[in-house]
């Protein structure tokens, strides 16, 4: 057991497994190996909450054809998908069950904020409706528009696929420090560790 | 044949025209009247149109734009008149590209190109300033690099513009004309913009079916 120890120190890898692995000239042909065949298949889930969901059909069409980026199929089970295009308004009741299907989802996973609604609330300014669902879950694109056309959903996928080709393997959000464009800052209290967030789904 | 029928009317349709946009090269026409990215317009000699009045702002469902104006300073005035759009700033997650800022601009200082292919990745860059939003020298919009402009997208930025609040006579309501553009001059009128005698002149507003 020591010996695996000493050799897991020895690679550099420490407790982290192969995620503790660094860049090195061997490592980089699997990197480019895996980012290509990450971006090629981007299986999107489906959660059209408003009249974005059409523009997200629409995209699927063949008239734009999002199977051409390898994404033909929506999943409708959240353990297939890679993507979360949240697509429309987030009501205040909408976000716990909007977190859980971000949970139930398996890593890596990314997140599309489709229009003004999902990625600020929009118009929307009020008591009902989430003001930006990066308050819940860690958007990795914003597509602008109300609705966005099919064009712009498709502009925010390639902007995607660019985030995936350049990004980190591993670790994302901890090698950013950031998911949705907000950095986390925990100067004031160094050792504190964050409170694990509970979502209720039920009345227990 | 039976179940083969599917197989036929699949390989039928090989040969067929393909309908699809291939996508990041290739764009679909938009319409003149589209609502995309927002352009802050400059007059011939290089003023800027804005005024500083806040119209948009205070116009504006989704509370998108911030202006604050400023008195023009006396030695290098920036637009005509007493005051000026000092900050500019239009958050583009938050426009819903209704173009009631367009409608409510007096100077046509304000009005939306046909770009609507951009996205960002953090909510800050989403936010753009006056110095993207104005045009530049020729009058034509400033190209980002987070942006996918192809050729033609730059085209008719004051469509909708004149379709909908001809400034002076209320008679041409639902005519489009084009206002005079740094760039591209005075474009043709759509239709029935020049006086017309043997048209119905339709002053009371009403439908010409009515």
């Amino acid at each position: 057991m020591a010996d695996i120890y000493d050799l897991k120190q020895k690679l550099g890898l420490g407790d982290a497994g192969l995620a503790g692995l660094g860049h090195n000239i061997f490592t980089a042909p699997i990197e480019e190996l895996v980012k290509w065949a990450r971006r090629r298949s981007v299986m999107p889930a489906t959660f059209g909450l408003a009249c974005c969901a059409i523009e997200m059909m629409a995209t699927g069409t063949a008239h734009y054809d999002m199977a051409r980026y390898g994404m033909e199929t929506f999943r409708a089970s959240p353990r297939q998908a890679d993507l979360m295009i949240v697509a429309g308004r987030v009501s205040q009741k909408m976000a716990p069950v909007l977190r859980q299907i971000y949970d139930q989802m398996m890593e890596p996973k990314w997140v599309i904020s489709m229009g003004v609604c999902a990625s600020s609330g929009g118009m929307f300014n009020n008591y009902a409706i989430v003001q930006g669902v990066d308050q819940i879950v860690p958007v990795d694109i914003y597509a602008p528009g109300c609705p966005p056309g099919p064009e712009t959903l498709l502009h925010a996928i390639l902007a995607l696929h660019e985030k995936i080709r350049t990004g980190e393997l591993t670790e994302r959000r901890k090698s950013t420090g950031k998911g949705a464009g907000f950095e986390l800052s925990h100067e004031h209290a160094p050792d504190a560790q964050p409170e694990p967030v509970i979502i209720r789904t039920g009345r227990r | 044949m039976g179940y083969l029928d599917g197989f036929k009317i699949t390989f039928g349709k090989l040969f067929e025209e393909r309908v699809t946009t291939e996508y990041p090269k290739e764009k679909r026409e938009k319409p003149d009247r589209f609502h995309g990215r927002h352009v802050l317009n400059r007059y011939e000699d290089g003023m800027e149109k804005c005024i500083g009045c806040e119209l948009c702002a205070g116009v504006c469902p989704a509370k998108c734009i911030y202006v604050r104006g400023a008195d023009n300073p006396e030695e290098a005035p920036v637009s005509p008149g007493e005051r000026y759009g000092f900050v500019y700033e239009i958050n583009y997650l938050r426009c819903i590209h209704c173009d009631l800022c367009v409608e409510a601009c007096p100077t046509e200082a304000i009005t939306e190109s046909k770009l609507f292919e951009f996205s960002f990745d953090n909510r800050s860059d989403a936010i753009y300033t006056k110095d993207e939003l104005v045009v530049d020298d020729q009058g034509l919009p400033q190209k980002q690099p987070w942006e996918l402009w192809h050729v033609g997208d730059d085209l008719k930025t004051s469509g909708w513009m004149r379709a909908t609040a001809s400034s002076g006579n209320p008679a041409y309501e639902n005519r489009v004309g084009w206002s005079g553009e740094l760039g591209y001059g005075v474009r043709e009128p759509e239709r029935g913009q020049q006086f017309d005698e043997s048209e119905p002149q339709n002053l009371d507003g009403k439908d010409d079916q009515d």
